[in-house]
């Protein structure tokens, strides 16, 4: 029997991603003639409620964007806020500020890792069914993942939608002796982290490759997360920066049908953000473990400029992210001094300000207008995903293509292709708010049905 | 006997309480031990069919879908427990009840004939019958974990509806209202969360919603005391739970 003429599949939703949502995939005779991300998940309107409220509230409120990666949501607004009113934090509360965000960066990448992209190398459908094989290396992620939320906890309070930061800094600051007990934890959380680089770096990765340009933030002496400056890796191996200030110039939202998500492009071109385009941007700013576990993973060297386009390999880049949030995360606690206060005075300006930082998944821009009371009056939050929705799209065309002309997957088979692609990039769907569901049009010769299912050829 | 099918699903939320099952690091093997992962879209592609035993359900009613949705869900569960202020309240896009929707969709969406959603985020409990209701915004793990075994054995989740204040001072916490005069909604709030913000130094902003016995007559010129103007105040119960605050503020 023959897969290759034309066909309908329909599949409910897609699982092991952050959020909800559905995909369609045209094939006409044989050819996959588009790739659809639809993004469907009910809209909230965050951008519309935010008007009219205190310059004081967005952190807290845009936290509850996404439950996955809320510290990314308040340390954007506070930059972005921070930027309107002229305030920059000092050193110690931005140290703090990066010792939370690498909680989360912990937290998040392990969940990935091991809770959802681990099971499709291994071909299980859970970590939790992966664990009566797995047991040990399941529990290391679990473990791993709870050194992040434990320091997301003591830093924030909690971990979902911490409680702890505020515009200028901190409600509280910790004292030197509540960050000791964390040192353990983490040291331990290291461990774990090296076992991970050399666990993933042994999976099976199929053949890939991204064209999409890279962005991500660059800072001048640190691998980028609490702040940076835009950057881009074209195709062609140039590099170009630009102001966050430049963001919305750059890259620019577009609104398509059946999708409560916002496409962005980069100067119209496709572009991906997350793991993959800040290693390649920023690796050579990694430390030196990092860098030794970047190239024992099999990733190269990234002081060479080692760049990875293979998405399938974005689980050993998020590895490598692991490891240097861990280890940075013990670096500022070793270092640290609690400040004297432990925020910064920020009084209102009326103007515009904007911030960009990385989120575990890619870049986070927001962007406030306030009045000269502090009142916000217009709000704009460009999320990862949202970003990198085309780049996905085009992705899943390739993947689609390649697996229907090498070797005419049945339905089933090219389901969990797509499935698999799509989580390669870690897509956060309630960020964009927004869903995915998996449709499979064939068609041949004559108009697509997409509501039918099954297979006509 | 086989073991009992728990479900998870989501409306329209963050996503972050079911991230809370998830968080639970230490139970999370000993719990997929005792019940059967029935259908968890975020942890599993395992989708097994209902009736599930207990269904966690997070996330409000903004679409006419989501409406449907949820009636099924509700045939398909012996159990169903909402989880979160948006479950519970109609969550934070609950403030498109006290403006125009219609307005919002142009503000964020470029073509807003693309977009359907209703005029109001309602919570589950506003369209079937729930079982229990869990609040927070998010849900504390000790209570998620304390309401699925709960339901597990069939008894009642020891859940108080208590005020923050007995938290906080169960935590010894000095109260930032008396001693700081920073504006806290903690005596009006439902107890859960441990009474964080205080022990973090601001005022709780009520994240948990109202607690069982609420008297914001008593409580307003407080906050008017400690700085807030009217806008404020209404501002401070609008947020996580806005239309569960409303409901008090109005009545």
């Amino acid at each position: 029997m023959t897969h290759c003429g034309s066909r309908v599949l329909h599949v409910g939703s897609l699982s092991r991603v952050e959020g909800e949502g559905a995909l369609s995939l045209h094939v006409h005779d044989g050819t996959v003639t588009a790739a659809r991300l639809e993004i469907y998940e009910p809209p909230r309107f965050f951008e519309a409620f935010l008007r009219g409220r205190s310059y004081t509230e967005p952190p807290d409120i845009t936290a509850r964007v996404c439950g996955i990666c809320p510290v990314a949501y308040q340390m954007s607004a506070c930059a972005a806020i921070e930027d309107a009113c002229g305030v920059t934090v000092d050193p110690v509360i931005r140290d703090l500020r990066r010792l939370l965000y690498c909680g989360e960066w912990i937290e998040s990448q392990a969940l990935h890792i091991y809770l959802l992209h681990a099971p499709d190398f291994l071909g299980r459908p859970s970590a939790i069914d992966l664990a009566r094989t797995h047991r040990a290396e399941v529990e290391r992620g679990l473990r791993l993942k709870k050194a992040g939320n434990s320091l997301m906890e003591l830093l924030g309070g909690r971990a979902v939608h911490p409680v702890n930061v505020r515009l200028g800094g901190f409600h509280r600051a910790p004292s030197r002796e509540e960050l000791r007990p964390l040192r353990e934890e983490l040291k331990r959380a290291l461990d774990d982290a090296w076992d991970t680089v050399r666990w993933v770096a042994g999976f099976e990765f199929p053949f890939a490759h991204t064209s999409a340009d890279l962005l991500a933030l660059a800072a001048p002496d640190t691998y980028a997360i609490e702040s940076g400056t835009p950057t881009v890796l074209i195709a062609d191996g140039t590099t170009e920066s630009f102001p966050v200030a430049g963001f919305t110039d750059r890259v620019r939202e577009m609104h398509v049908p059946h999708s409560t998500a916002l496409h962005s492009r980069l100067d119209g071109r496709l572009h991906l953000t997350g793991s993959l385009a800040r290693f390649a941007i920023g690796g050579r700013k990694l430390s030196p473990a990092a860098i030794e576990a970047a190239i024992e993973a099999g990733l190269g060297d990234p002081r060479e400029g080692a760049v990875c386009r293979n998405p399938y390999r974005s689980i050993l880049v998020r590895s490598v992210e692991t490891l240097y949030a861990v280890e940075e995360a013990l670096r500022i606690i070793d270092g640290y001094e609690p400040p004297a206060r432990p925020y910064v005075d920020v009084p209102p300006v009326a103007g515009v300000g904007h911030g960009a930082t990385e989120a575990p998944r890619g870049m986070l821009y927001h962007r406030y207008e306030l009045t000269a009371d502090g009142t916000v009056t217009s709000a704009l939050m460009v999320p990862p995903t949202a970003q990198n929705q085309g780049a996905i799209e085009d992705d899943l065309l390739r993947l689609a293509q390649r697996a229907i002309g090498e070797h005419d997957p049945d339905d089933d088979a090219l389901t969990a292709l797509c499935e698999r692609a799509i989580r390669n990039h870690d897509p956060c769907i309630s960020c964009s708010t927004h869903f995915l569901d998996l449709k499979i049009v064939r068609t041949s010769g004559a108009i697509p049905d997409e509501t039918s299912g099954g297979c006509d050829a | 006997m086989s073991a009992p099918k728990l479900a998870v699903f989501k409306l329209a939320s963050c996503d972050g309480c079911q991230l809370t099952l998830l968080d639970c690091e230490d139970e999370l093997l000993a719990l997929a031990g005792t019940v059967e992962i029935a259908h968890f879209l975020e942890a599993t592609s395992t989708v097994l069919p209902g009736p599930y035993d207990l269904s966690l359900v997070e996330g409000s009613i903004t679409t006419a879908q989501d409406a449907e949705r949820i009636r099924a869900i509700r045939a398909n569960s012996r159990h169903l427990v909402t989880i979160g202020a948006c479950a519970t309240a109609g969550g934070i896009q609950a403030l498109r009840n006290f403006a125009d929707v219609d307005e919002f969709r142009r503000v964020v969406y470029a073509h807003p004939e693309y977009i359907s959603t209703l005029a109001t985020s309602t919570p589950v409990s506003a369209h079937v019958d729930v079982d229990f209701e869990l609040r927070g915004c998010p849900v504390d793990k000790r209570q998620l974990i304390e309401v699925i075994t709960a339901f597990l054995a069939g008894r009642k989740p020891d859940v108080p509806n208590h005020s923050v204040c007995f938290e906080c001072k169960r935590r010894g916490t000095v109260c930032v209202t008396v001693a700081e005069g920073k504006p806290c909604l903690g005596p009006v709030t439902h107890a859960g969360c441990g009474a964080l913000c205080p022990a973090y130094r601001r005022g709780c902003f009520g994240c948990f919603g109202p607690s069982g016995s609420v008297n914001l007559p008593a409580l307003i010129p407080v906050l008017r005391r400690d700085g807030m103007d009217d806008d404020a105040v209404v501002r401070f119960l609008h947020t996580y739970n806005a239309a569960a605050f409303d409901k008090e503020l109005t009545s």
